[in-house]
């Protein structure tokens, strides 16, 4: 009775999950074991297992590891110094502003200054470098991704990091540790949940990436979400996007399961 | 606590405020009304101002709707659940709209304009004696190029991209039908070609054009080219004529071996609503004087030859964009060739996507 | 410690720059009478004028406005009650499963999502239009709120709920006058994640919309086979420097006012430390 009202409040949150992830879930498992004439068939499942795919999947695994990384690098440092900053809550919110512009138009912005006459090239011809390719390289796709995604490393990090009691870091620099030392025994540590977090929002959707592969990277990255949309639609071939959808969702749970299994013995 | 409640309540307020604004705007824009025709098409593929004049002319209330692609338009289409009055698909869509019984047959009687539309563009494979379809636009596919960077060479066939001097210089477009089709193009086979050993060459001699390749994109490459990014690409005459609306430097040509003409045709969905005011719609955007105007604000090719006469010479005497009849007759559309064809030409491109580095 | 303050400012610096060069780009080339994105060939407004006179897109603009207020709130509620139903799975195999559930639509491509929400919104029959989109948004828009909040119930020592309980608090004030006050900062952080996802989803809503309704995504990406016109560009300067306004008008008010009810302490920053 008691446990009964309890949970009452968590309806809304499993109602979801039955309604809007486990419905589509069972609707992309059905489409996935059927060929284009609609007949029902496994031959979806052994097609994934030829290299072509194989090779996209460990190219989308790079790519989202490379991506994930970066942002950690490019993210810890600014949330750690914006929560010194004066107005840390302003500027937070000016992290996360520049997302609210449509991204098709800022991915034409970084064609515009990543081109061969664009502003960064005029800075290597001043600087002497002379003009390079920035476009359609490796590069170029992780930047913009990383571009993408760090207010979703930020975020969660600079809450971490505001938790943080400052009293510890006194305790720590009393005692002798150096600058170094307590960031590595206590700061890093008792952060590592913003961390986690940031890196689960950042490597998650950056597997299934696919605009700006084809208009930053000029489709010499291909990965299992250009697939997807390749599949879904040009070729309109349901059965065969649902299940490079269903490899996509199973490496993702096997990712979370290895995940949490780290987590614990972290905290051990 | 109360802060987030009043964060909350104060969101809520504003939606609902904002809601209240659109929905006012919305009805002084009249389309809450009865009589609306809900048109499906491109963004921005249509002249504001003719759709207006429509409206007042007809009193019917034109509601717009957009699509990116095709094929996310047929899934909408064939989904239901809201409804269309007039879409403008391409050809391989319309055969597959047929297919799968989505169209009504046009009255024809209803839609006397018709006689306007150039004979070369009526009756083709993708709709014989135009039952359900009328050209609104239509083009070709060829070779851009800025003759300031390809220093002379000749692109009047499809061969000349191999030219090692275009090393990393090409664009090509994201399309398997449009590469695959150049590739079979360029070894005198036809776009619509399904013979195994003729797709497996030309997947080969697409690979060789691996180097020159610079990238393969999408709707940017016209941004790219107009750019000078890389000094050809491979596009769509419609998109042609935009790059050089913004970069005169820049040529067209349509290779002799031959090419896809396109064509993006009007149509009237099964699940259409006011099929008179389809009609009606149909027959006006075809009057001469409409289909000028649209046609300069679009930038495309117009199939309307009585439109054509009224438009300035500069754009009715351009052969690049409006090619005599003995160049058209030899191209060709591309013909539905079923899903399990596509899928293949999709997986060829894939491997020819893959092997580049 | 002044050289340290001169690098962490040039670093802050030089992330900001980075992260609004796109933006700066798009908004100086709003003015550009030459009509691209590059070669700035002299100053014009008649592109602003063009978006002033556009009533369609600027419905389209308050639609998106909409859609993006209200699923991200309604988003934000329902994570909240999701991330304390994840934090109070005790078995650790549970807690994983049901957090792959949870993110299962952040993995998953737009086109899936979207393809998968028109079948099912049209097997129960609701209407496509406003109340399909803005469904489908509250469901994509809940996974990354949850993430955002996760993290702060999982730092909270479970002493003080104990502490709370013992002193006498029921189990409804121990929700809102312990727990909330804590995670708040996370529940600030997937609103404003929610509201990224909302207003840049394009494929989603594509599938899921109907009966002329539309959004500033859906409209954009239509438009790019025609090219986009700079009108866009001028569209979204406009949309910027209002939100900046917004925020940073909203910001200084709010702390005005609490720092005369509350002199000593930060205020926006106090909502986040638990006391």
């Amino acid at each position: 009775m008691n446990n009964k009202g309890r949970s009452f409040y968590l309806i809304p949150y499993y109602l979801w999950i039955a309604l809007f992830v486990i419905a589509p879930v069972f609707l992309v498992i059905y489409y996935s074991l059927f060929d284009l004439d609609g007949h029902l068939t496994l031959d979806n499942y052994v097609n994934f297992f030829t290299p072509v795919y194989l090779k996209m999947t460990l190219t989308s695994f790079w790519y989202a590891f490379l991506i994930t990384i970066f942002s950690l690098l490019v993210a810890y440092p600014a949330a750690y110094l914006l929560t010194r900053t004066k107005h840390k809550q302003l500027w937070l919110l000016l992290i996360i502003l520049p997302t609210w512009i449509n991204l098709l138009l800022k991915t034409y912005a970084f064609i515009g200054i990543f081109g061969t006459f664009g502003p960064i090239n005029n800075l290597f011809d001043v600087l002497g470098i002379g003009e390079q390719q920035i476009l359609f390289t490796g590069f170029s796709f992780v930047f913009v991704s990383v571009y993408i995604f760090i207010p979703f490393m930020i975020l969660p990090i600079f809450s971490a990091l505001e938790e943080l009691n400052l009293s510890l870091l006194d305790a720590a620099r009393d005692l002798g540790a150096s600058g170094w030392t307590t960031f590595r025994r206590v700061v890093f540590p008792l952060t590592i949940s913003g961390v986690r977090s940031g890196c689960m929002a950042v490597f998650i959707p950056a597997l299934s990436l696919f605009m700006i592969t084809r208009l930053i990277a000029g489709s010499r990255v291909i990965t299992l979400g250009t697939a997807i949309e390749q599949h879904f639609l040009v070729t309109q071939d349901w059965g065969m996007g649902s299940t490079v959808a269903v490899f996509l969702i199973a490496i993702m749970a096997l990712f979370m399961i290895l995940w949490g299994g780290a987590r614990k013995g972290v905290q051990r | 606590m109360k802060q987030l409640v009043n964060a909350f309540l104060a969101i809520v307020i504003v939606a609902f405020g904002l809601m209240y604004l659109g929905s006012w705007m919305n009805s002084n824009q009249g389309y809450t009304g009865k009589n609306t025709l809900t048109i499906y098409n491109w963004g921005d593929y249509v002249d504001p101002a003719m759709l207006k004049e429509f409206e007042k002319e007809t009193g019917i209330t034109v509601i717009y709707q957009t699509f990116d692609s095709n094929e996310a338009m047929l899934t909408k289409v064939e989904q239901g659940g809201t409804t269309f009055d007039v879409v403008i698909p391409s050809d391989y869509a319309i055969s597959k709209m047929k297919e799968e019984n989505l169209l009504i047959p046009l009255d024809h009687s209803k839609i006397p304009n018709l006689a306007n539309i150039d004979s070369r563009f009526m009756n083709l494979p993708f709709d014989p004696d135009n039952l359900y379809s009328v050209p609104y636009f239509w083009g070709t596919v060829g070779i851009i190029f800025n003759p300031e960077m390809t220093k002379g060479i000749d692109f009047s066939s499809w061969d000349s991209l191999w030219d090692s001097r275009l090393k990393n210089n090409i664009f090509l477009v994201d399309g398997a039908r449009e590469v695959m089709g150049m590739a079979l193009n360029s070894l005198h086979y036809s776009v619509n070609d399904t013979n195994e050993e003729h797709l497996q060459q030309a997947l080969s001699k697409l690979n060789k054009l691996s180097p020159n390749v610079k990238a393969i994109v999408g709707d940017e490459i016209k941004m790219l080219l107009a750019n000078e990014e890389a000094a050809v690409g491979i596009v769509w005459s419609g998109d042609a004529s935009e790059i050089m609306g913004d970069n005169d430097k820049l040529d067209y040509v349509v290779p002799k071996e031959g090419s896809n003409k396109w064509f993006d045709n009007m149509v009237i969905p099964r699940t259409a609503k006011n099929v008179e005011g389809a009609h009606k719609f149909i027959n006006f955007m075809l009057r001469p004087d409409v289909a000028a105007k649209n046609t300069e604000y679009v930038g495309y090719s117009t199939p309307n030859a009585q439109a054509l006469k009224l438009l300035p010479p500069d754009i009715s005497e351009d052969t690049r964009f409006y090619p005599s009849s003995d160049i058209t007759d030899h191209l060709e559309v591309y013909d539905n060739l079923g899903k399990k064809m596509l899928a293949h030409y999709n997986e060829l491109f894939l491997m020819f996507k893959m092997n580049k580095k | 410690m002044r050289k340290r303050n001169g690098f962490s400012n040039l670093y802050l610096v030089l992330v900001f720059a980075v992260l609004y060069a796109p933006i700066v780009y798009l908004m100086y080339y709003s003015f550009n009478s030459g009509g691209t994105m590059h070669k700035f060939e002299g100053f014009t407004l008649e592109y602003y004028r063009e978006v002033v006179q556009d009533s369609r897109l600027i419905i389209i603009v308050i639609n998106t406005l909409v859609i993006a207020l209200l699923s991200s709130a309604i988003a934000t509620v329902i994570a909240t009650i999701g991330a304390l139903a994840i934090h109070r799975v005790r078995s650790r195999r549970a807690k994983n499963s049901l957090l792959s559930l949870n993110n299962v639509l952040i993995v998953s491509p737009d086109v899936i999502i979207g393809a998968s929400f028109l079948i099912l919104f049209t097997i129960v029959g609701i209407k496509l239009g406003f109340m399909s989109v803005l469904l489908s948004h509250v469901a994509f828009s809940i996974p990354i709120a949850v993430l955002m909040i996760l993290p702060h119930l999982q730092e909270m020592s479970p002493t003080l709920t104990d502490a709370a309980r013992d002193l006498g608090a029921s189990r409804r004030d121990v929700l809102t006058k312990v727990i909330l006050p804590i995670i708040k900062p996370g529940i600030f952080s997937g609103f404003f994640m929610a509201l990224t996802y909302s207003l840049d989803d394009f494929a989603v809503t594509f599938f899921v919309t109907g009966n002329g309704y539309s959004t500033l995504s859906v409209e954009i990406y239509s438009r790019a086979r025609q090219g986009v016109s700079l009108s866009i560009n001028a569209l979204s300067t406009l949309i910027f420097l209002f939100t900046i306004l917004l925020v940073v008008g909203y910001y200084f008010l709010t702390t005005r006012k609490n720092r005369t009810a509350t002199p000593v302490t930060e205020p926006v920053a106090e909502a986040g430390v638990p006391r």
